[in-house]
């Protein structure tokens, strides 16, 4: 690892500060992608500032949605996810397993126990790696980005592999979204790495809507599936996603697998996702 | 910059350079070499320790993170080396090691799980045990024999 100076941020408006003063400083979240980065050489950030200590930016908020004077079970209340929140702590909330059990379920098999320790929300969707899980989720769920200076809506956030809205020393501080009346999540993951090699979230939202989201397939990062959208907004039924084509048009090809091998198990993965 | 934090129980503070990783911390600077690293691509698992409790990859955490937590490696198991923690009993009888290299990482993540799913009151069965395994890779047993000392080990370990 190349050398770098440590600083420590209690909150947002800190680390914004102190990235200000550094020409190529970066946020320290929970390190699970950037310290591998850092120790391979493909990153050298001249400053480093840890929010691993900002509590304010840390836990899980749900507000529930009152619809003629009773309490809604089945979707529509708001969820705000602060960035700094570990996998760990998102799949171990027993509020938001009811609520939304699919979001603990992803973050649940994310990497291995000791990687959910510490890996956070808030990086997973600045890195917006193209074969992460929640940018998946937060596409589908229609969420909103919080940022240091503003929101941003999950599709106009994600730009592609490793792309984002983020402007240079913005900081996200948490993520919001309305829980779905119905959601699912079809992740087959990739032996070796737990990354989705194909990764399919389904979100069907309380006014109807339906919402498809792709990771890990698409070569330019987390993308929506109108054809799958269009076919599950007719009928909502895994017979539905059989009937349609899925082009392998834009897809990866790497080792892993070709782009027909993909365009095949996002069909599969979004039949599970629906079950 | 110095670092101090509170490790098996003892605080401990050393002057580091700001990229230290947490692991060379402990290995490199306090000499405890039970600790190990097992690649650089944060996959083997042999590096765990409990960093404030949770199970953690100390090669993928800066010792910088780390300053004012307490952190418990392997050595910090035993009372003395006669009177080793459940986990390593059982490691021991049930065949649960050969080279060893995986083993302090392997006891560190199954003292980990053991501990969250006492607290939780949920049953830990092999199939738990095994999912849990993920981020610890083992060259050498075929995986058969550390579940089987996880699962004894977890019995016998009533404290959490
Ligand atoms: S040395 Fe830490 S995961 Fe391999
Ligand atoms: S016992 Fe040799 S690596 Fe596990």
């Amino acid at each position: 690892m190349y050398e770098t100076n440590f600083h420590k941020a209690s909150t947002a408006q800190d680390a914004a500060a102190l990235l200000a003063k550094s020409d190529d400083g970066k946020i320290l979240a929970g390190g699970q992608t950037l310290i591998p980065t850092m120790k391979q050489r493909l990153a050298a950030p001249a400053d480093l500032v840890d929010l691993s200590r900002a509590e304010a930016l840390r836990g899980v908020t749900i507000t529930k949605r009152k619809k003629m004077g009773i309490m809604k079970a089945d979707g529509g209340e708001t969820i705000t996810i602060g960035a700094m929140t570990t996998h760990a702590e998102v799949a171990g909330d027993t509020e938001l397993a009811k609520v939304c059990p699919v979001i603990s379920g992803l973050a649940a098999n994310i990497g291995d126990p000791a990687v959910r320790h510490r890996g956070t929300i808030g990086g997973s969707v600045a890195n917006n790696d193209p074969a992460a899980d929640y940018p998946a989720a937060l596409m589908a769920l229609r969420a909103t980005i919080h940022t240091n200076s503003r929101e941003i809506k999950a599709e106009d956030y994600f730009q592609g592999m490793f792309a984002t809205a983020l402007a240079d020393n913005e900081i996200i501080t948490a993520v919001s979204f309305q829980a779905p009346a119905v959601g699912g999540y079809g992740k087959f993951p990739n032996p070796a790495s737990r990354y989705a090699m194909v990764g399919v979230f389904i979100a069907k939202s309380v006014d109807g809507d339906v919402c498809v989201a792709v990771t890990g397939a698409g070569d330019n990062g987390v993308y929506r599936h109108a054809g799958l959208e269009a076919a599950l907004s007719a009928d909502w039924s895994t017979t539905a996603i059989e009937a349609i084509e899925v082009s392998a048009d834009g897809l990866m090809s790497d080792l892993h697998g070709t782009a027909a091998y993909r365009a095949n198990l996002i069909k599969v993965m979004a039949k599970r996702a629906l079950v | 910059m110095k670092i101090a934090m509170t490790v098996n129980g003892k605080s401990v503070s050393r002057e580091v350079s700001d990229n230290t990783l947490l692991v060379e911390y402990i290995r490199d600077h306090l000499r405890l070499t039970g600790t190990h690293v097992g690649c650089d691509t944060s996959q083997c698992g042999a590096c765990v320790v409990h960093v404030d409790g949770q199970a953690t990859k100390s090669c993928t955490m800066l010792a910088a993170s780390a300053e004012g937590l307490a952190v418990t490696t392997v050595e910090g198991l035993a009372k003395s080396k006669d009177d080793l923690h459940p986990m390593q009993v059982a490691f021991k009888e049930n065949h649960g090691l050969q080279c060893g290299f995986c083993t302090p990482g392997m006891i560190m993540t199954a003292t980990d799980m053991v501990t969250r799913y006492h607290t939780q009151g949920k049953e830990l069965t092999e199939d738990a045990i095994r999912v849990h395994l993920e981020g610890n890779i083992c060259r050498c047993t075929g995986y058969h024999n550390i579940v089987k000392s996880i699962a004894d080990g977890a019995s016998k370990m009533t404290t959490v």
